[in-house]
This record gives structure tokens, C-alpha cells and sequence, in this order.
């Protein structure tokens, strides 16, 4: 037996908290959606969720202090997982209708317009996993729901030993895209694992795995 | 690309029930939006839609209860259209568990909303729903209609999908009232002009009456398809829809 995980949903006005609340209890995880500062330093997990546009989800995050309790989790090694604009978040800027805004910038690069003739990619797709992926166990060959139109779209973070080769998984759609990154103990969707049915669960659960 | 193409079943729902033609055996109570739900995401639905089709102001607070309540427990996307008029009921629909929103009548009455609500929360969350008849009045021979095909506006089709897409709407939900209830198929040459113009992902509706109406409506164009009571009365079960789609060459879920 492990002992059940302690999951905080950031609720800071964007996405949909409570469908990822509720998956991620689904998963096997106790969830509290809040944005209180000591709950979520202190739970085995957090996750960050994010809908609309990056500038606004930068805007909100900022409002609880988000950047503040992202940083400090990772600076001890402690494990948060974005999805969606909560993983585009996580890269240096997010280029929107020409507007470039500064995101949290724990990965270099830029989030940018798919080069798709048919936006926003709204559906179920199939991705790539990274040979070592933990978060795609056994679920390699699933499809997951995207709702997006801009991703990142290049990896440029050089990883040196000892520290470990993080794990790209690709998606296509027009081209290539990340869609979904494991970083020591930052990982990301671009996906909605809380969307993608018993495959969504079954990711959540991996990444419940990972924690402490 | 391997981006599979949708089965969307939709629910018309009013004072927190199914309604219209529900006719399940072996379901418990199929007039139950959530076990409906449920029911449809086992058969492999890749998303569902709600319609709202409440008359009063204390309906519509039992469809939040509803969506909220669906939403904790089929873990797919949902739409929630109906009576959706300002960015307060996006945010409201939203904050129960709503993945998208369908605007209508609304948007006809004043554009200008659409550009709000992309503007507000993205252009992923709203769906353009158009009720679409066929007319002598416009130069497409497409009119859009209001009051479920009853009033004709000035509108011609085409041009209200470009304006609507230019102002923001992610995607758009085109349903033929010519189809309608026929269970004839799909219109199928609106179909194609509207996926010709659409930048955005197109979602056919009206007409599906049996397993084979659907193949045509995705060869026309349609990312996506959509129906009621041909789910709801047994006979077709999603899951024999993705079969022929499958069968006929397309990828699916």
C-alpha cells in the first residue's frame, strides 16, 4: 500500500479546476483546489491548469503570486504539473496575435502559433513519447484531447550531468510540437489529461507515481 | 495528421432532464443527463454537447447543476449552448465545468459578443452555432434562421460563419434545419462550402438517421459530427458510428 498523495489545483481564475480536481481524485489523489500559499507549497503536488490566452493566464498568476509558489516548489525539488496554457506558461514568452508576453521562464524558448490551416487543433491526437517517459506508462499508443492553437515548438534547455535528460514527448499537428515535457520535477501537457478519459486518468495516475 | 475525427452526441436538457426522444432500455433513467452522459462516453463519444432548452430563469439554474454534475464524472470535453447571452453566463457555465461554449441567437442579435468572449477567454471556448435553411433571399442559397428554422434573418450563411469566425468564434457547429428530423443524412453541399470558408474545425448536424449518414458528412469536410435522437432512440450506438468511419477510411478515437 502507498499512502494516498496530497494534490493542490491552483485556483486562480483560469481553467477548469474542478473537471482536473475531480480527475486527479479519480487518479487515487486527496485534492484541494485553492490558491493558499501553504497549502500549495506544502502538498506532495500542484497542479497549474490554464485556459485563454497566455497574457491573461500570466496576468492571473501573478495576482496569487503563482510564479512565487512555482519557484520555490521546484528550488526544493518538489513536483508541479501545468496542462495547457499552464504548460505554456512555463516557457520563457508566449507570442499572441503579435503581442509577446514574458512567461515564467523555467524553460528557454517561445510559445507560437501553430502552422495549421484549420485552428484552434481541437481534438483527440495521437503523440510521441519519450522512450524514458514515466507520465505516458503504458499508455503510449493512447490518444489525448488537445484544444490549442499555439504550443511550444522547439526545445533549446541543454541539460548537463548529473542532472537528468528531460523527456520530450512530440505532437504533430501542421508540424511538430511539445506535448508534454518531464523535467525533474516540473512536467507539463499541452494536452488536457482531465479531458482525455480513462487515458487522461491513467497519465494522472503515472504522475501521481512520481510524487514523493 | 492524425487528428481523429469527433462523434459528438447531443442532449437537449431542460429543468435538469433529458429531453425530446430519449429511448434507452436497460438505462436505469434515461431521461438522467448524467448516466446519459456516461452512457455515451462509454460507447467512446469524444465529446458531448448540452442544449439548454429551459424556458425560465429557475431551469437554467438546474443546468449548471447539471453540467457540474456531469463534468465531475465523464472525464471528456463538454459543450454547453442555450441562452447564452453575455460573458458573465460564459464565465458562470465555465466555472461549472464547461470545456466550450455554444452562442447563437445572441450573437445574431449582437456580433459584438463574440469578439468578448474570444476576447475574455479564448477562441478555443466558442463554438458558433448556426441553424441554417436553405433560401432563395441569399446569394449563397443558405440562410440563417432563428427559432429553431421558424424566423429567416437577412443573414446569408457563409457570410455570418466568415464574420463570426473573424470576431473569434474557434469553431463552428452547423446545423441544417432542411435536415433536420428527415434522418435523411447530412446536408452535405452545406457541409462542404462551410468547410471551404472555415479556418476553424466544422461540426456537421441535422439529418443522421443511420449508421451510414455519417462517412459522407466527414468526406464533405466536417471535423467533426454531431447528433441526437439517432443515438438516443438505441438503435446507433457511437461506437458502430466510429466502425464506419473506420471502415470508410478516416481515423478515429
Amino acid at each position: 500500500m502507498t499512502r494516498t498523495r496530497r494534490v493542490v489545483v491552483l485556483d486562480y481564475g483560469s481553467g477548469n479546476v474542478h473537471s482536473a480536481a475531480k480527475a486527479i481524485e479519480r487518479a487515487g489523489a486527496e485534492v484541494a483546489v485553492t490558491a493558499d500559499r501553504a497549502a500549495a507549497l506544502e502538498a506532495d503536488g500542484l497542479v497549474v491548469p490554464g485556459v485563454g490566452a497566455f497574457k491573461a493566464v500570466m496576468d492571473q498568476l501573478r495576482a496569487v503570486r503563482g510564479d512565487e509558489i512555482i519557484d520555490r516548489r521546484l528550488a526544493g525539488g518538489r513536483p508541479v504539473l501545468g496542462i495547457c496554457v499552464g504548460m505554456q506558461v512555463l516557457f520563457e514568452h508566449g507570442v499572441e496575435h503579435g503581442v509577446d508576453t514574458e512567461g515564467l521562464g523555467e524553460w528557454p524558448g517561445s510559445v507560437t502559433r501553430l502552422p495549421a490551416p484549420v485552428l484552434p487543433h481541437m481534438g483527440w491526437n495521437t503523440v510521441t513519447p519519450d522512450e524514458g517517459s514515466v507520465l505516458f506508462r503504458g499508455i503510449e499508443e493512447e490518444r489525448f484531447y488537445f484544444v490549442h492553437s499555439y504550443a511550444a515548438q522547439e526545445w533549446t534547455l541543454d541539460v548537463m550531468p548529473p542532472f537528468p535528460t528531460p523527456r520530450l514527448t512530440w505532437g504533430e499537428y501542421g508540424g511538430r510540437f511539445l506535448a508534454a515535457v518531464e523535467n525533474g520535477p516540473l512536467s507539463a501537457t499541452q494536452f488536457h489529461p482531465e479531458k482525455s478519459a480513462d487515458a487522461g486518468i491513467r497519465l494522472l495516475g503515472n504522475w501521481l507515481s512520481t510524487l514523493g | 495528421m492524425t487528428l481523429a475525427v469527433r462523434v459528438i452526441p447531443c442532449l437537449d436538457v431542460a429543468a435538469g432532464r433529458v429531453v425530446k426522444g430519449v429511448n434507452f432500455q436497460n438505462l436505469r433513467d434515461a431521461g438522467d443527463p448524467v448516466a446519459l452522459a456516461a452512457r455515451y462516453a462509454e460507447q467512446g463519444a469524444d465529446e458531448l454537447t448540452f442544449l439548454d432548452v429551459t424556458a425560465t430563469v429557475d431551469d437554467r439554474s438546474t443546468t449548471y447543476d447539471v453540467v457540474q454534475r456531469v463534468a465531475e464524472q465523464v472525464f471528456i470535453p463538454l459543450t454547453v449552448g442555450g441562452g447564452v447571452r453575455s460573458n458573465d453566463d460564459v464565465a458562470r457555465l465555465l466555472g461549472h465545468g464547461a470545456d466550450k461554449i455554444g452562442v447563437n441567437s445572441a450573437a445574431i442579435a449582437r456580433p459584438e459578443l463574440l469578439a468578448e468572449i474570444a476576447e475574455r477567454f479564448g477562441a478555443q471556448v466558442l463554438v458558433l452555432s448556426l441553424d441554417v435553411k436553405r433560401s432563395d433571399r441569399t446569394e449563397s442559397g443558405f440562410v440563417v434562421t432563428t427559432h429553431g428554422g421558424r424566423t429567416e434573418t437577412d443573414l446569408d450563411a457563409l457570410d455570418w460563419a466568415r464574420r463570426a469566425i473573424e470576431l473569434g468564434a474557434g469553431e463552428l457547429l452547423v446545423n441544417s434545419i432542411d435536415a433536420d428530423g428527415t434522418k435523411a443524412g447530412f446536408d452535405l453541399e452545406l457541409t462542404a462550402l462551410m468547410h471551404e470558408l472555415a479556418r476553424v474545425p466544422v461540426i456537421a448536424s441535422g439529418g443522421a438517421g443511420k449508421v451510414s449518414d455519417f462517412a459522407p458528412a466527414i468526406a464533405a469536410g466536417a471535423d467533426a459530427v454531431l447528433a441526437a435522437s439517432v443515438f438516443h432512440n438505441g438503435e446507433v450506438t457511437v461506437g458502430e458510428v466510429k466502425a464506419a468511419l473506420r471502415a470508410d477510411g478516416r481515423i478515429v478515437r
